[in-house]
């Protein structure tokens, strides 16, 4: 079963904390004492939506390992804007070797912890979607397969933002990056195929794999937590917007992760062992339109040389995945074109 | 860490020295806006501040806080008309928060648990004179007792209470009620006199040193209709107080109202209940401008009340009346066309409006009257120094909870003069509108119906029509309220904010932001719920 | 204990005794027998607590092998030619992390063309990775050089190459003394990491480093190997108490304390190199052999000292830089600047080919009259050469030069016509 949100009172679980809940269905970001594992002074972009889903992935990571955390990261901007020398953000034992390997460092601090016996510290790795899908993807796919005991976590924010917005493999169509220009015949990326790395993950039968976006803290750290909960190679997938990359508000940041969910362009679900076990179902659903409207990245779509014919095609997309994973209520109605 | 590799190998936590607050251009702050329900309450309640104890199901504190403004919930909770539910911020979303009824549930918990008002704290040794045990007199006095004044009431009438006791049906206000809560209100030490008309201000005033006027307008107006001597035609004032006498009134069993206010639907479904078999209430105009409350309009044609729209009576004989159609014109204004037909009816109701007795103003000096009211200052005062006026005998709207406000606001004006102060308004918050608000945060939960008598018995006795909420659906229908523009303690800031700089103070404390870090990004006023953090820019 | 073994299987059993206590495997030739090997004995339970990892590449071998290093692990692995150019962003990254990995490289050459055999181009290509390179001569060699490296490296928290040479070693039988694990254990003490991923006492690892301070990061690498250079001859000679046995050290001279041409080499080729030596020294040749085992650090000053009394110098290495010459010899070079020596590079067994003694004798009997070019290519087919430069001048596609000169050479022309 998906995360249940706690149906009332008030704003039920959809707000961080609630302070009529129950202690146990309080979220680790609502706890006083939580360890903000990336500390303030980091020097993320106004608004980022990695420095945030980092905080919340790796803080209830740490309240289910009761502290007992090494994190590896991968080079991007959640490296380079936590560790600039002399100063760190990070108060977990944390590691960073290279762009491309994380998945590997992490297998080998896993396995250093279980030749010292040391099995309670429990390693999570974590990478944008450029080292995730694009330049660590043999590390992380070898990783799967041995079913090492990681946890990984790919934070999306659909291009490469730390060299300046260049598209990766998590691009979508019709999107503005620095490589892919919004110019010529088809503006924006590529209406590719598409490189679905949960799907990916589920493919190597690995016992977890989950989507989550910063917009659904508390389905996000129930994943982290289902997900710390079991041995083996796991994989979250978290939708993390990039105000920079995408051209937005800065305090957009969750609004922007909260319509991709509801607009079904990006799928919320778990699965186990390859197979989907829980969605978290649409609750208001919109046109792509109002998804892809506010992001600069898709102005090229719209207004004087608007591009109707492509957004139709980016909402084809997101109503097969709303067919597919079955993200709208039973009986709901689609109001989107 | 002098053993650690230079500079590749880094101390935890750091960053700490990197200042992010420099970047900002503008700055969060948390404020307080004022919700659209407050904002709406004639009585001035912080209806945000007690529902917010009410959903922690601590009643005792929501009725504390309701109390602070208003000593009639019990009451208020049935006759209001609340205008609250109409600028309720949820009704946008789904359907408003049942304010009232959450009202009428911590009401008659304070009564079944026997909850007291404070004594008060001081005693200031003036005495005030209250001329009327209505609600506006009541609100005054209790004001006033709270402020460390003796307060005295001088009732004309033999039971306290004025128009809720004497124009409010029992099926919509049980008298035990309204007992309990006026008792209540007697046991902070204010004296009530009963059967104490008075007749002359001026004299009844000496030995007090301030007055508050609140004795009602309970003269029935009357209309010109030609009518035969055996014609039975009586006023709805005296219908709805005889109710209260020994004998009741003989109506008859064909009933006819004359009006179109919630009076006149208050005396058909009373007659209604006392046997008739019609009961038809003939207005001038639609229904559409009826200026009755439509849910009452629908009880009363549920119970089998009749109404006759766009007719007026022109003759009453015995048995029966003559009506004429009337059309509207251009403007909204009846117009007679020139038909007419009869109608049987053994009584005719006049209930066409009432009048304020301003006898006992006679002789007072420098008073302004118009329209049959007492002109009063913004501060309640009429323009005889120490002579306060409010309720119904001043120009404004006639309901209780308009009454209610006004005998607040007198008793604090009251208070301020005898202290030889004035009382200035405080200057209000800006108001919670819905744009505001996330509402996305907002759990889907519609409005909890509350129960209705069966019909049988609506017809037939005088048992109270709505029924009340229990403690499970009070608590789940205060649960739905927003707290537009005020901090719930939802945590959303202190989560949402990427750079930590949200420093959260525990509970009932709120948050406070850390300058230092915080880069302005607005996250947090975005994922707010409730509005009650904004942006302001940085002073250069 | 005396034992007629492979050498993979030799290296193998040393490492073991080191108690790895993470071992990253991906197979290539000619690493695959040590691998497999230690494998076997992670498996059976013979060496234990290790995990013996099987990944996915060799990029991720080595980054197994640095998270493992990180977290206080003695880790290990292994590899070649190819593999060695496919993991070079780790490597370099283990180095400036400081993490004190050591890895068997068994040099081989590096495509294209695709050749499996041995030189030294693979961990020559790496000499400015930051990592320590030593190099075995013989099998007991390699034994020997990794259980003092695994000392050298976490003593110094940088790491180490042991390099043998492909096929020539790895592939060899011959008798090695394996040591007791009581020897090794004696010599060798638990790793206790100069820093460690670690809940309880937290630290950022790999810090973003700017113009500030990447110098002297940089700068600090350095310093270590300079340390090296004086703890190599030391721990070399505390590896003779324990074990008895002269191994490692930083250069080793051969019947060269009154020669005049010296001949200067790296692994295996010297003891073909000695025996040419040791027949021209019965013809009365004054030539000597000066071997050098610690590539990197380079060590300038003893090899100055040991070549300051000859009159002249032959570096003869199986690598080639490419439009310029020798890559050891220009190391060599640096370190007689300023001594008017008379140097000669030969660039020989380049792939595997073979370096006889007849060629040997030839290539030093020139060196002796300096009658030399300053690089020489020890038995390069010129027809061949000539013939394609010849072909590709007449025209633009000529074809691939591989396959040209085998069809000159028949060996192709043979078969398939």
């Amino acid at each position: 079963m998906s995360f249940q949100p706690v149906k009332f009172y008030q704003t039920g679980t959809y707000t961080v904390g609630n302070r009529l809940l129950a202690a146990v269905d309080h979220s680790v970001q609502a706890d006083p004492l939580r360890s903000n594992s990336i500390n303030s002074g980091h020097r993320a972009c106004q608004g980022c939506g990695e420095a945030l889903g980092a905080r919340y992935a790796i803080d209830a990571a740490m309240a289910e390992s009761h502290g007992q955390l090494i994190a590896v990261n991968a080079t991007g901007c959640l490296e380079v804007f936590s560790t600039p020398y002399p100063e760190s953000s990070w108060q977990v034992p944390w590691i960073h070797s290279l762009f491309g390997n994380a998945p590997a460092v992490a297998t080998g601090v896993a396995a250093a912890m279980k030749v010292k016996g040391k099995t309670d510290v429990r390693i999570v790795a974590q990478g944008g979607d450029g080292s995730t899908t694009d330049i660590g993807f043999g590390c992380l796919s070898g990783m799967f397969e041995r079913n090492d005991d990681v946890l990984y976590i790919c934070y999306d924010n659909e291009a490469y933002m730390n060299t300046g917005v260049q598209r990766s493999s998590a691009t979508p169509p019709a999107a503005r990056t620095a490589t892919t220009m919004p110019v010529g015949a088809e503006p924006g990326n590529a209406f590719g195929q598409g490189k679905n790395l949960p799907e990916i993950a589920m493919a190597h039968n690995i016992p977890y794999v989950a989507t989550a976006t910063v917009a659904d803290l508390r389905d996000l750290e129930y994943k982290v937590r289902k997900a710390m909960g079991i041995r083996g190679a796991r994989y979250i997938h978290l939708f993390v917007p990039c105000p920079l990359g995408w051209g937005t508000a800065p305090h957009d940041t969750i609004l922007m992760a909260r319509l991709a969910k509801e607009s079904g362009t990006f799928p919320v679900f778990e699965a186990e062992y390859g197979e989907v076990t829980g969605v978290l179902k649409i609750r208001r659903q919109i046109p792509v339109e109002d998804y892809l409207k506010p992001q600069k990245r898709f102005a090229h779509l719209f207004g004087k040389h608007a591009r109707p014919d492509m957004v139709a095609r980016i909402q084809a997309i997101a109503d097969r995945n709303i067919r597919k994973y079955g993200l709208l209520e039973q009986g709901a109605n689609s109001n989107a074109e | 860490m002098p053993n650690k590799p230079f500079a590749i190998t880094l101390k935890p936590g750091t960053s700490l020295a990197n200042l992010t607050g420099t970047w900002r251009t503008e700055r969060p702050v948390y404020l307080n806006r004022l919700p659209p329900c407050n904002n709406a309450c004639p009585a001035g309640e912080n209806i945000q501040g007690w529902l917010f104890h009410a959903e922690s199901g601590d009643y005792e504190q929501a009725w504390r806080v309701l109390v602070e403004n208003n000593p009639l919930p019990a009451v208020m909770g049935r006759v209001c008309y609340h205008p609250c539910e109409g600028a309720c911020n949820r009704g946008q979303l789904d359907e408003s928060v049942g304010i009232n009824s959450v009202e009428r549930f911590l009401g008659d918990e304070a009564i079944k648990q026997g909850w007291k008002f404070a004594a008060p704290a001081t005693s200031t040794g003036k005495r005030v004179l209250v001329v009327g045990a209505g609600p506006s007199g009541l609100s005054a006095a209790y004001h006033l007792a709270r402020a460390g004044h003796q307060v005295e009431i001088h009732e004309a009438g033999s039971q306290a209470g004025g128009m809720m006791r004497f124009g409010i049906p029992k099926y919509r206000l049980p008298r035990e009620v309204l007992d309990a809560e006026i008792a209540r209100i007697l046991e902070m030490g204010v004296t009530l006199r009963l059967n104490t008309r008075v007749d002359l201000i001026e004299q009844s005033m000496k030995g007090f040193d301030a007055a508050f006027l609140a004795v009602g307008a309970h003269i029935a107006k009357r209309a010109f209709i030609p009518a035969g001597d055996a014609a039975h035609i009586v006023d709805a004032v005296s219908v709805l107080r005889s109710m209260e006498g020994e004998d009741q009134p003989m109506l008859g069993r064909r009933v006819v109202v004359y009006g179109g206010g919630n009076t006149a639907i208050d005396v058909a479904r009373t007659a209604k209940r006392l046997g008739a078999t019609d009961a038809v209430i003939v207005y001038r105009r639609t229904r559409e401008k009826m200026p009755a409350h439509d849910f009452e309009v629908e009880e009363a044609l549920q119970e089998g009340v009749m109404i006759k729209w766009l007719s007026t009576i022109k003759q009453a004989e015995e048995g029966n009346l003559t009506v004429e159609k009337m059309v509207l014109d251009e403007k909204g204004v009846p117009q007679p066309t020139g038909e007419f037909e009869t109608i049987e009816a053994d009584s005719l109701v006049l209930a066409l409006g009432q009048d304020v007795d301003l006898s006992l103003l006679d002789g007072v000096s420098e008073l302004k009257i118009s329209n049959g009211t007492v002109q009063v200052s913004a501060n309640m005062m009429t323009g005889h120094p120490g002579i306060f006026a409010g309720g119904d005998m001043v120009p404004s709207e006639r309901t209780v909870t308009v009454a209610i406000g006004h005998g607040k606001r007198a008793a604090r004006n009251i208070d301020a003069w005898l202290h030889g102060t004035s009382c200035e308004p405080v200057a209000k918050h800006e108001i919670a509108t819905f744009d505001k608000l996330n509402p996305w945060y907002y759990s889907d939960a519609d409005k909890t119906v509350r129960p209705m008598l069966d019909i049988i018995r609506r017809q037939t006795s005088f048992d109270e029509v709505q029924g009340g909420l229990n403690e499970t659906n009070a608590l789940f229908e205060a649960r739905r309220c927003l707290s537009c523009g005020n901090c719930f303690e939802c945590d959303n800031c202190y989560g949402v904010c990427p750079d930590n700089a949200v420093i959260k103070l525990g509970a009932g404390k709120g948050f406070q932001f850390n300058y230092d870090y915080c880069k302005g990004c607005g996250l947090c006023v975005a994922e707010c719920p409730c509005g009650a953090i904004k942006m302001v820019p940085e002073q250069t | 204990m005396l034992k007629q073994t492979e050498g993979s299987k030799a290296v193998a059993e040393a490492i073991a005794l080191c108690r790895p206590e993470v071992i990253c495997a991906y197979p290539i030739s000619p690493q695959t027998h040590i691998v497999e090997a230690l494998g076997e004995m992670v498996k059976a339970g013979e060496l234990t607590p290790c995990e013996f990892i099987n990944v996915e590449s060799e990029f991720a071998a080595m980054s197994v092998a640095i998270g493992a290093s990180a977290a206080g692990a003695r880790a290990y692995t292994a590899t070649a030619s190819q593999g060695l150019l496919f993991m070079v962003e780790a490597v370099y990254n283990a180095s400036g992390l400081g993490l004190p990995i050591v890895m068997t490289v068994a040099n081989r050459a590096i495509g294209a063309p695709i050749n499996i055999w041995n030189d030294h181009s693979d961990s020559l290509s790496q000499r400015d990775s930051g990592w320590m390179q030593l190099f075995a001569e013989t099998n007991q060699e390699a034994v020997d050089l990794h259980i003092q490296a695994f000392r050298l490296a976490e003593e110094l928290s940088m790491p180490i190459m042991v390099c043998m040479d492909g096929f020539i070693l790895t592939h060899a039988f011959e008798r090695v003394d394996i040591p007791s694990q009581q020897q090794v254990d004696s010599y060798l003490p638990p790793f206790d990491p100069r820093q460690v991923l670690d809940p309880a006492d937290p630290v950022s690892i790999g810090a973003m480093v700017g113009p500030e301070a990447f110098m002297e990061v940089k700068y600090l690498a350095h310093a270590k190997q300079m340390q090296a250079i004086e703890r190599i001859p030391q721990l070399a000679a505390e590896f003779k108490q324990t074990f008895g046995r002269d191994s490692g050290g930083l250069i080793r001279t051969y019947r060269a304390e009154d020669a005049e041409t010296i001949i200067i080499a790296m692994g295996s080729v010297l003891g073909t190199i000695k025996d040419t030596v040791d027949e021209m020294r019965e013809e009365g040749h004054k030539i000597g052999v000066l071997g050098i085992i610690s590539y990197r650090p380079f060590p300038l000053e003893q090899v100055r000292a040991a070549l300051l009394h000859c009159r002249r110098f032959l570096v003869l290495e199986k690598s080639l830089a490419v439009g310029m010459g020798g890559i050891v010899a220009t190391d060599v070079r640096m370190a007689v600047t300023g001594t008017g020596l008379k140097g000669y590079t030969a660039i020989a067994g380049l792939g595997g080919r073979a370096i006889p003694k007849s060629s040997l004798h030839k290539l030093f009997r020139q060196a002796e009259k300096e009658d030399l070019p300053p690089v020489t290519f020890l038995d390069l087919d010129w027809e061949a050469v000539n013939k394609q430069l010849e072909r590709e001048r007449l025209t633009r596609r000529s074809g691939p030069a591989a396959e040209n000169m085998l069809h000159d050479k028949g060996i192709v022309s043979a078969k398939f016509g």
